[in-house]
């Protein structure tokens, strides 16, 4: 049965909605009586900015689509064919490439940020995960859509990725045949990563998008003080730290949405190809199974991770170390989703936090960083140390938090927000 | 407000990656897209001597025509030379990739993204960089592509290339250069010992010509982008303008 007790406009259209679909009811819930701690730093623009990539990309995707033809023969083809005949197309197109680039650095920002601030402990839990699986899903589509342009690099990269399948012992070389669908990458692969590009993970995405704002509007919104702002209240039962979403963060956002356009923009205008970063120049090239590029290296959102498949080059435990690789580039992405029970310490911010904890996150930044230039970088040897040396420390962050976070002193929480 | 820029600006810095591999490059070479003049020569150039055996087949006639401002009839009248193929096409050739494999080993390539997958610096390098050589089999070789299957079809403009001892002004491995003339002796340097049609300055410029036209041919929109973008960024910066204005009206009310 209807609640009684939702807000319904007076009278009009809105009304006549009201009691059919609780039209008002959610605009309070999650925008007009929804309140965010008034503390925000630009950190927290990067949760609407991934909304405002997303949007974009799910908009220029539908009109790539129209013009794209998802086949071995023609796919190369219909992308020039989009960036030279159809109207806007290559505007159209640009917008989607470096769309997908700027996905990944507002979503690692806003990773940084939880990361910063504890967004991720108690009763958060749940948001970060949700946040999490959007990410991994995200490095899946990303991956997929990679393939379409079927270029050289979208060849060879899907071709090392997936033969990565096939070091997992016993049903590996099976498990890779049947991602691909053929005995090499080819059209059925096109096909099978265009539907699952265009269809199937778009939605996924978007549904844990929505789980991820409901929760998150259920426990409320974290701050750089880390402090619950739900704990004082005033006497109509607003947080005295609290102001509306809408109109003070939307306000607030599209300045910072303005300024993320305009550089998005000179990217799109400018330096569409991100210095050979967001396109590769291989992929200026027909895919060709028969020609291997001389370097093949993963779009720079990837490196961190293939870095470290590339660190384990010993092998252990009698896994050999291709195998051990995998393992330890699938393990750090896993960790990331039990983080929360990793943090034992008393406070979420890092302003209170103690010096080891502080520390440990600029190192685990550092090393994240190098292991993203590395994974570009054809290796050698004293780069493979490097890797290894951060990869030891990528996961030192995770694996000593619970001790550090117990160990270290923190200093006390302030009840209100500090501006 | 600074900070949000400078955050963002570090984190799309674009780097420049992906070298063309390996390959000496001796010369550089930046396209200017709006020499008209230089895109016209480049694409008679281009038309005349490479489309015999590169297609450029991406790229229709009618859009290059549109784009570097050559009209109709004397693209149809000079440029199109095929009875196939008509203004609204692409400009494609007559040659089958077999028959090119067959007759020099390997199938010209297609050269509508040359431009991007090589870059400028190594398409103009490249041009001016055949010599004779008889030890290959078409008689020539190339400084920037080892054994370079393609014959050298300018040699009429530019006269014959060959590689001979002289003092040269690029620096050579493991030689100091001579106190006086702040020279070296270098037995890489590549000299026109039969004149051509062309006089040396005026050969490197249709190579730059040509080149300018692959630059163009690579990103035609590059065109249209140079010419959108300061309006959108006018407008978005007027937009956030207003918007922080407008932030600051309601944020009047917080404390």
């Amino acid at each position: 049965m209807a609640n009684p007790n939702k807000a319904k406009a007076e009278s009009g259209i809105m009304r006549w909605v009201d009691d059919r679909f609780p039209a008002t009811q959610m605009m309070q819930d999650h925008l007009t009586k929804y309140y965010a701690p008034k503390n925000f730093n630009f950190l927290y623009l990067f949760g609407v900015l991934a909304l405002l990539v997303l949007i974009n990309q799910i908009l220029t995707g539908v009109w790539l689509t129209m013009s794209y033809n998802p086949s071995a023969e023609g796919a190369f083809a219909s992308i020039e064919y989009i960036m030279r005949d159809v109207e806007w197309g290559w505007l159209i197109r640009y917008m989607h490439t470096t769309g997908a680039s700027a996905f990944f650095v507002v979503i690692y920002m806003h990773m940084f940020r939880a990361l910063m601030y504890g967004s991720y402990k108690a009763p958060r839990e749940l948001v970060w995960i949700f946040g999490m699986t959007i990410y991994l899903a995200l490095m899946a589509e990303a991956f997929m859509g990679y393939l379409l342009p079927w270029g050289q690099m979208s060849y060879w990269g899907a071709q090392v990725i997936i033969s990565l399948f096939s070091a997992i012992p016993g049903i590996g070389p099976d498990l890779a045949q049947w991602v691909r669908g053929d005995y090499l990458i080819s059209g059925i692969t096109l096909n099978r990563f265009f539907a699952l590009h265009v269809v199937a993970l778009p939605i996924v995405i978007l549904a844990l998008v929505v789980l991820h704002i409901i929760a998150l509007h259920e426990v409320g919104s974290n701050n750089p003080d880390g402090v619950d702002i739900k704990q004082k209240k005033d006497e109509t039962g607003k947080p005295l730290d609290g102001i509306a979403f809408h109109p003070y963060y939307t306000v607030k956002d599209l300045v910072g949405i303005a300024i993320f356009l305009f550089v998005f923009c000179i990217v799109v205008f400018y330096f569409p190809e991100g210095g050979g970063y967001f396109i590769e120049k291989p992929n200026f090239e027909p895919a060709n199974p028969l020609v291997t590029p001389d370097h093949i290296a993963p779009v720079w959102y990837f490196t961190p991770f293939y870095a470290i498949l590339r660190a384990i080059t010993f092998s252990l435990f009698g896994l050999d170390a291709k195998f051990l690789g995998v393992v330890f580039m699938g393990g750090a992405i896993a960790i990331l989703f039990v983080l929360p029970w990793l943090d034992r310490s008393p406070v979420r911010s890092m302003r209170y936090k103690g010096w080891i904890s502080k520390v440990m996150l600029a190192l685990f930044c550092i090393s994240f960083v190098i292991l993203g230039v590395l994974g570009v970088l054809p290796s050698t040897e004293g780069r493979t140390l490097l890797a290894q040396a951060c990869t030891a420390m990528y996961f030192a962050f995770f694996l000593l938090m619970p001790i550090y976070t117990r160990l270290e002193k923190t200093k006390p929480v302030p009840e209100r927000v500090t501006g | 407000m600074k900070k949000q820029l400078f955050a963002l600006l570090f984190a799309l810095l674009p780097i420049s990656a992906f070298a063309a591999g390996g390959a000496s490059v001796p010369h550089s070479m930046d396209p200017d897209l709006s020499n008209k003049e230089s895109l016209q020569n480049g694409m008679k150039l281009y038309v005349n001597y490479c489309m015999g055996c590169h297609s450029m087949e991406h790229q229709r006639f009618a859009r290059s025509a549109a784009d570097i401002g050559i009209p109709q009839d004397l693209v149809e009248e000079n440029l199109i030379f095929s009875p196939d193929l008509a203004f609204n096409d692409q400009m494609q050739i007559a040659m089958h990739g077999e028959d090119g494999e067959s007759w020099f080993g390997v199938a010209p390539p297609d050269l509508s993204l040359m431009s991007r997958l090589r870059g400028t610096d190594y398409i103009y390098s490249y041009l001016l960089g055949f010599y004779r050589d008889p030890g290959q089999p078409l008689g020539v070789n190339n400084t920037v592509l080892e054994a370079s299957a393609m014959p050298n079809v300018l040699e009429p403009l530019q006269g014959v290339q060959e590689m001979v001892c002289a003092e040269t002004d690029q620096p050579v491995k493991g030689q100091s250069p001579d106190p006086l003339s702040g020279k070296y002796q270098s037995c890489d340097v590549l000299k026109v010992t039969q004149p051509g049609a062309m006089e040396p300055d005026e050969f490197e410029e249709a190579i730059y010509d040509l080149t300018n036209f692959l630059a163009y041919a690579g990103e035609p929109s590059k065109l249209q982008a140079q010419a959108l973008a300061p309006k959108v960024l006018i407008f978005i910066f007027i937009f956030g303008v207003i918007a922080y204005f407008l932030k600051r009206e309601y944020w009047r009310d917080v404390h």
